[in-house]
């Protein structure tokens, strides 16, 4: 790794004041960034650590009924204390020592076409709550790696609306253990919503066939026939676009079949 | 900048550069290198410790942000009489290890598996030691030593 200056603000005001410094990079459980930083990918020249911050950690119910989960919130903690589909999610995020570290904001503002998070936000249509502004899920992802999130803009909250049932599904690339596919399906009394995560070379993405087809009948059986183009898709000695595409309909229908 | 932490027990403390991760801080500042570094990229689990009751992966990990920290590393996990405490004996007794390369990292996460579900199944052990990589031994060894460590009854060969 090259060198660089570590911050340990104790407060949201004192990060943001810290990310304006020059080539300031924030960090949150730093599993992904600290191994990006020792192949040199990245070379900030300090380091803001959202870990001491206990404003932005924890599990809790917002006025709306919303689960409020703060951006440094660890994967264990959401394990604990989700909804069923979401802590199902944050449960097979790593292995144990990652979910002790990493982070809810960290992996939604990394945005990781493989992540697991985006497909949980996007699927329940969650809010993205930054130091300056909220930002809805469909306008947050923007493709691989790619977000809303502006120059120096904390991740301070996540608010999921609880489905009545969800739950995410994922086939995991053997070797990495990143979803090589995975969907989210959560069901609102308003509708059913898919989100699909690691298939697409434009990152998470919302499958509209199978969403209108679910909120129809809530069924295995609804998917049937249905099916995503493979133009796009994620091609790799892992599978090709076609195999993932074809995994993008089986893990639908096994997340429908143990929604909960 | 300048770090301090409680050890196995111990007040220590340091200088370190931002860059400086916790396994590096462990094994070249306090000469616990008990604290194996495998792989270096998260994957492996050797260089698994105790931060303030948490199994993390110590290479993942800076260790400016565990200044004010309690550590236990595998030099912290003996009885104070210095007899093998009742997990390390367990992967002795039932030859959960080969080249011990990864022992230190499988008896940290053994304890902090055993410490949140004291009676785990099986299945429940192989899932959590999904970060723990085990070139020797095909972990059936591993598993069994931490079920005995758990006080069930398991199989006395090492293989049939």
């Amino acid at each position: 790794m090259y060198n660089f200056d570590v911050e340990m603000p104790g407060s949201v005001a004192d990060a943001v004041s810290a990310m304006g410094r020059e080539e300031a990079q924030a960090l949150g459980g730093g599993q992904t960034l600290i191994p990006t930083l020792k192949q040199r990918l990245a070379s900030p020249s300090v380091l803001v650590s959202l870990s001491k911050i206990s404003e932005m950690k924890g599990v809790c119910t917002g006025e709306d009924g919303a689960l409020c989960i703060g951006g440094a919130t660890v994967h264990a903690a959401v394990a604990k204390d989700g909804f069923a589909g979401l802590a199902g999610l944050a449960s097979r995020i790593g292995d144990p020592a990652v979910r002790a570290r990493g982070t809810i904001g960290g992996s939604l503002a990394n945005n990781d076409p493989s992540a697991c998070y985006p497909a949980a936000a996007l699927g329940c249509g969650a809010t993205i709550v930054t130091n300056s502004r909220e930002i809805a899920a469909d306008d947050y992802f923007q493709g691989m790696f790619d977000t809303a999130l502006e120059e120096g803009e904390i991740i301070t909250e996540v608010r999921f609306p609880v489905p009545e049932v969800s739950r995410y599904e994922k086939f995991v690339q053997p070797a990495s253990r990143f979803a090589l596919v995975g969907v989210f399906v959560a069901r609102f009394s308003e509708g059913v919503r898919v989100a699909v995560t690691g298939a697409s070379e434009d990152g998470v993405f919302r499958w509209a066939e199978a969403e209108a087809a679910l909120s129809q009948a809530f069924s295995e059986n609804a998917v049937d026939g249905l099916s995503v183009p493979a133009d796009g898709m994620i091609s790799d000695l892992h599978g090709s676009a076609a195999y993932r595409a074809h995994l993008v309909g089986v893990m639908t229908k096994r997340a429908v079949a143990n929604a909960a | 900048m300048r770090i301090d932490m409680v050890v196995n027990g111990k007040e220590a403390g340091g200088e370190v550069e931002g860059r400086t991760v916790l396994s590096s801080f462990l094994r070249d500042q306090l000469a616990l290198t008990g604290c194996h570094v495998g792989c270096d990229t998260s994957q492996c689990g050797a260089c698994v410790v105790h931060v303030d009751g948490q199994a993390v992966k110590s290479c993942t990990m800076l260790a400016a942000e565990a200044a004010g920290s309690e550590i236990t590393t595998i030099e912290g996990m003996a009885n104070a009489d210095g007899s093998l405490n009742v997990i390390q004996q367990a992967f002795q007794d039932h030859h959960g290890l080969q080249c011990g390369f990864c022992t230190p990292g499988m008896v940290m996460s053994a304890a902090a598996l055993l410490k949140e579900n004291p009676k785990p199944s099986e299945a429940e052990v192989r899932d959590y030691l999904e970060g723990n990589i085990c070139r020797c031994t095909g972990y059936h060894n591993i598993v069994k030593a931490i079920m005995a460590a758990s006080g069930q009854d398991v199989v006395p060969v090492a293989a049939e």
